[in-house]
Formats: structure tokens, sequence, C-alpha cells
């Protein structure tokens, strides 16, 4: 077998064996990156010499006897609005298109300290406002298992990077499903850490109070294994949260005997796709039959997660993005006055759905209409963790779908932002409660299009979600297929 | 609704200069996303207290210690113009 087709833990015992050398293992993904990139485009910047000299660094790490972490000499991609010093980061944005951060975000200086290598930068929707990777500026991802179709978003490009084996592992980031839904989308693993688990310093910006930064991995102990290493309070963001980071592979042999999985009424809706209820559903039964016990519950606000979201997210946003005025970095156009030159760089170097976002989140915030949206969706979002609080009452961990559907066509849902915005319905409410969530493969369409499960637990359960994710993981064989690339 | 001339007041709010076309697509697409959002009105919420965020965190510091910024050269090294270890912009005042 190829030594791209491996995961990390796989390659990390092979390279402690001395049977493979970290070069040899970073050569061949990056051939497999190069075979497949023409059809997938899953990098912005693909970073050969800095990976050689990491894994040449990594070798001579295991020629001395010294193993840092399960990380060492193995390549992963990052997500491009992950700064990484003295490589692009654009955010898939023209406004960034030159910008070299001058420093690391603080997940990326713990990879490299893990001994990681880096084989590059991937593609997502600009700054992360999309579903489908199709908002980048550069363009579109896509999905490995049907080129045809998208690959989810925003982390569409390190979604698919994994599944196309063209990198061991990745880091994405999640504001209202963007981690979930491309793994769901391409059958890869996507864990969203809890609101304050993972440091966000260097990571661009999007909407403060919701984003988070998680691993997309080809199995549950991979997803255990990356959470390890960029987990944990950073002094440099104050929302990280002092709690002590457990060791998440203790979980993965736990079993689910004794544990109680809710499953929220909600969460199965009229003009769902009938397939993905019914891999969804057998996913439950076939926990059931590992030992859970399952529980009918009810979140009763999930109809009102997208409108609560989008109103939030978007405010945030159009906060955030203020800072892109063409003055201390990014994209310039000239003028004669400083308003005139605002005006027409942020005209030039945003696109349509960042606009878009810019434009609500504005509205929202403006006078006479704070109240009536931003301060009602404020008030929903104490509801939405009501909802989680009295579940979690009753059951240790929540099951549901991911996505309401499958992949679907490039192109299908951009002239219509709202049904863009309608496939982030099962994963927004995990943002707006902190909450941790984990993305597996539950089954394929008949079609061959990967399905995903979501799991939820109560903020900082990624050990139950990990416990849970690999008891089934370990009685099911769908993470094992392949998408039929060449 | 939203009329081109809302989108014109929001858009300088924002500085982003926009075209007719966009103009006219925004108050279109932005009347219909509002409209959906204004379901939450049916949401009874007198009593309840709004959330900002999930975290129980307030007054985060840190220790008051030197520690390794930016260098002069790295925090300007963006910039799409620098003068003498300044940011330059256009004429701000007559």
């Amino acid at each position: 077998m190829e030594l791209w087709r491996y995961t990390v833990h796989e390659l990390h015992a092979r390279l402690c064996r001395g049977e493979i050398t970290a070069t040899a293992l970073t050569e061949a993904v990056l051939s497999r990156l190069h075979a497949v990139e023409d059809r997938i485009h899953a990098y912005l910047t693909v970073t050969a010499e800095l990976a050689q000299e990491q894994a040449a660094a990594a070798d001579a790490a295991f020629a001395r006897g010294e193993v840092r972490s399960p990380l060492q000499g193995i390549p992963l991609a990052i997500k491009d609005n992950i700064c990484t010093r003295g490589v692009r980061t654009t955010c898939a944005s023209r406004m960034l298109e030159h910008f070299v951060p001058p420093y690391d975000a603080t997940v990326v200086e713990r990879l490299r300290a893990a001994g990681a290598v880096l084989v590059g930068k991937t593609n997502l929707d600009e700054f992360a406002m999309g579903s489908s990777t199709e908002n980048s500026a550069f363009v579109a991802t896509r999905n490995p298992w049907d080129l045809e179709r998208v690959p989810g978003g925003s982390s569409g490009g390190s979604a698919a990077a994994v599944a196309a084996d063209a990198c061991i592992a990745a880091l994405g980031s999640d504001t209202g499903g963007s981690i979930r839904l491309p793994a769901a989308m391409t059958g890869v693993v996507g864990l969203k850490p809890t609101y304050g688990r993972v440091s966000r310093y260097g990571l661009v910006a999007f909407a403060s109070s919701l984003d988070q930064i998680g691993p997309l991995t080809k199995d549950v102990h991979d997803a255990a294994l990356l959470l390890q290493a960029i987990a944990g309070h950073d002094p440099r963001d104050a929302t990280s949260a002092p709690v002590p980071v457990p060791d998440y592979t203790q979980a993965l042999g736990r079993g689910v005997q004794g544990l109680t999985l809710g499953v929220p009424r909600e969460y199965f809706v009229a003009g769902m796709d009938p397939e993905v209820e019914a891999a969804v559903r057998a996913a439950v039964a076939q926990l059931e039959q590992l030992g859970a016990k399952c529980l009918d519950v009810s979140l009763p606000h999930t109809p009102y997660a997208v409108a609560t979201y989008y109103i939030l997210a978007n405010a945030e946003a159009s906060s955030n993005l203020a800072r892109y005025d063409g003055v201390r970095y990014g994209l310039r156009v000239e003028a004669p006055d400083v308003v005139e030159m605002y005006r027409r760089t942020r005209a030039a170097g945003f696109g349509a759905e960042v606009k878009r976002r810019i434009m609500l989140g504005t509205y929202v915030l403006s006078a006479g209409y704070y109240e009536a949206y931003y301060r009602k969706a404020q008030q929903l979002r104490t509801l939405f963790r009501r909802d989680f609080q009295e579940a979690f009452r009753r059951c240790d961990v929540l099951a549901t779908p991911v996505s309401p559907v499958p992949a679907f066509r490039l192109g299908e849902r951009l002239a219509d932002p709202l049904q863009m915005y309608l496939a982030d319905i099962f994963t927004i409410p995990v943002n707006l409660a902190g909450l941790p969530a984990i993305s597996l493969p539950c089954g394929f369409t008949a079609q061959g299009l990967p399905i995903g499960l979501q799991l939820i637990a109560p903020p900082f359960g990624e050990e139950t979600l990990l416990q849970v994710a690999a008891a089934y993981e370990a009685a099911t064989p769908f993470h094992r297929r392949q998408p039929a690339l060449a | 609704m939203i009329s081109e001339a809302d989108v014109e007041h929001v858009a300088n709010l924002a500085r982003l200069a926009l075209s007719a076309e966009e103009k006219r697509r925004f108050a279109a697409q932005l009347g219909a996303i509002l409209g959906y959002m204004q379901q939450l009105g049916s949401v009874p919420t007198a009593d309840v207290e709004p959330t900002s965020h999930v975290l129980d965190l307030v007054n985060v510091f840190r220790d008051d210690t030197v520690q390794r910024t930016l260098t002069l050269a790295e925090a300007l090294a963006n910039a799409p113009e620098t003068a003498h270890h300044y940011f330059v912009v256009p004429r701000v005042v007559e």
C-alpha cells in the first residue's frame, strides 16, 4: 500500500520502528498531492520546500531517538485562514492575496513544536463564509467522490485533501459547521472542539464568539491525536479556557456500554434526504446494539437556528472585517481621500458573499434595528443553550445528521444565498451553545456520496465524543472506503 | 422590504462602494434574508437574558512581563505604503 494511504497513528508506529522515513513519506504525499490536485483544487499554496526541510529535521530527531509527539514527521495541511509565519495566508480573498504573516498561529506553533510537516495551505470559502468552498476568490474545490459536486465548506480544501490522501490530516475552522459539513460531504472525520478548548490566536477572525479550530482526519484515533496537539490554554487568546487537557487517546477503547444517546426529534425534518435519514437512524441502531441506551429528546428552538446564527455571525463579521482598510496590510486601491480609499479597497478586495454578510451584519447592528435583530438573536442564543442543558440532563451525547443533504452540485445553490445557509441547520446550534461535536462517516447514498453522523457532547466532553465515535467506527466499514480517484 | 436607498445607507456605514447592479441585487437578497430572520419575532423572549458568548470568563489578565513582540520591520512588512516607520494614508484633512 502506498504511504499516503495510511493514518497518522499507523505512520507514527512505522516511523518509530524505522520502517519508513519522514522524508520518504513527505515525498509520497507531495507526489500524491500533485497527481490529484489538478482535479481537486484543495490547495492555495503548496509548501514543498518547507515540508522537505521539516521532514529532514524529523528524521534527524528519530535518528537521535527523540520522539516529541505522534505527529513528528507527519505531513499535514492547514486551512488558509490560519496564520503561518513566512507562508502566504490568503483567507481565499483578493484582500489578502499577498499577505505573509509575521507570526504563527498558536496551533501552528504547536504543530511545528510537535515536529509535524506542513505541506500546504488549503482552500476555503472567502474568510470562511460559505458552505461549499465555491466562495473562494481563487478556485472552487471539487469533491473527490464526485468531481461535479462541492466538498462542503468552508473547510472544503482541508476535507478534500484528507479524503483524496493529498495530506495525512488537516486543520480547519468551524464557525457554524465549517469543519463538520465538509467532513460529512467528503467522508472524513471532523471535530469541532468546545469553544475555548483550542486557542484562536492567529486564526483570522470571522465571528469571534463562535469560531473554533479543529482537526479533519481519516479516522477517530487521528482526530484524538491532532486535538491533543492543539488543545489547551493560551495566554494570547483571552477566550481560551484554563481547563486541563485530558489524554484523549485514553477515551478510544472504552465502548458505549452504560452511555445514553439522545436523538433530537427536530433533527429529522420534512424535506431531508431520505438516504441521509436512513443512514443516521441505522447508525443510532448500531450504537444501541453496541450497548448504548437510546432516548428521544427535544431541542425545541432548532427551527430558529439559521436565522439566529446569520444575525449574530454576520454582525460579528461586519465588525471584524472593518480592519481591512488598505492601511496596515492587504489590498489597497488608491483614491484621492481616505474614505474613498476605504470604499474602493473594500469593493475590490471582497467577493459577493463577504459583501452580502458585511451588509447584513451592518444592517442588523444599525440604529433602529439593533433590538429587533441583534439583541433578539442573543436572547435566542440563551434559549439554544437551555435546550441543550435540558437535553443533557437525560443523556450523555446527542446523535444527529450533519447535513440534511449529501454533497450538492457545483453552482446548484449559488443563486439563492438562503438555500445555501440552510445546509448548516444541524451544525449551527452547536456553535451557538459553544459545544464540542464530531462528524464521522455513517454510510453512502446509492450514488456513492458519503453521509455524516454528528455526535454532540456537553462543554469539554470531547472524550465522550471520541469514545462513542471510536466504538461506532470500530463496528462499521464506512471510514475505510476510498473515492475512486486514480 | 429593503430599498436601494437603504442599501446605499448601509454600504456607506460599511465603507463599501457598490455598483448599481450590486445595489439592485443586494436590495432583493437582503430583503429576502431579513424577511426570513423576522421569524424570530414569534419567539417569546421578554424575560430571557441575552448571551454574548458562552464562556464564564470575565476580565482575563496576564502577567505584565516583557516578551518578544513583532519588530518594527515585521509590523510594517505587509503595509501598502510606509514612510519613516509609519503607515501612510491619503490626505485626511484639507
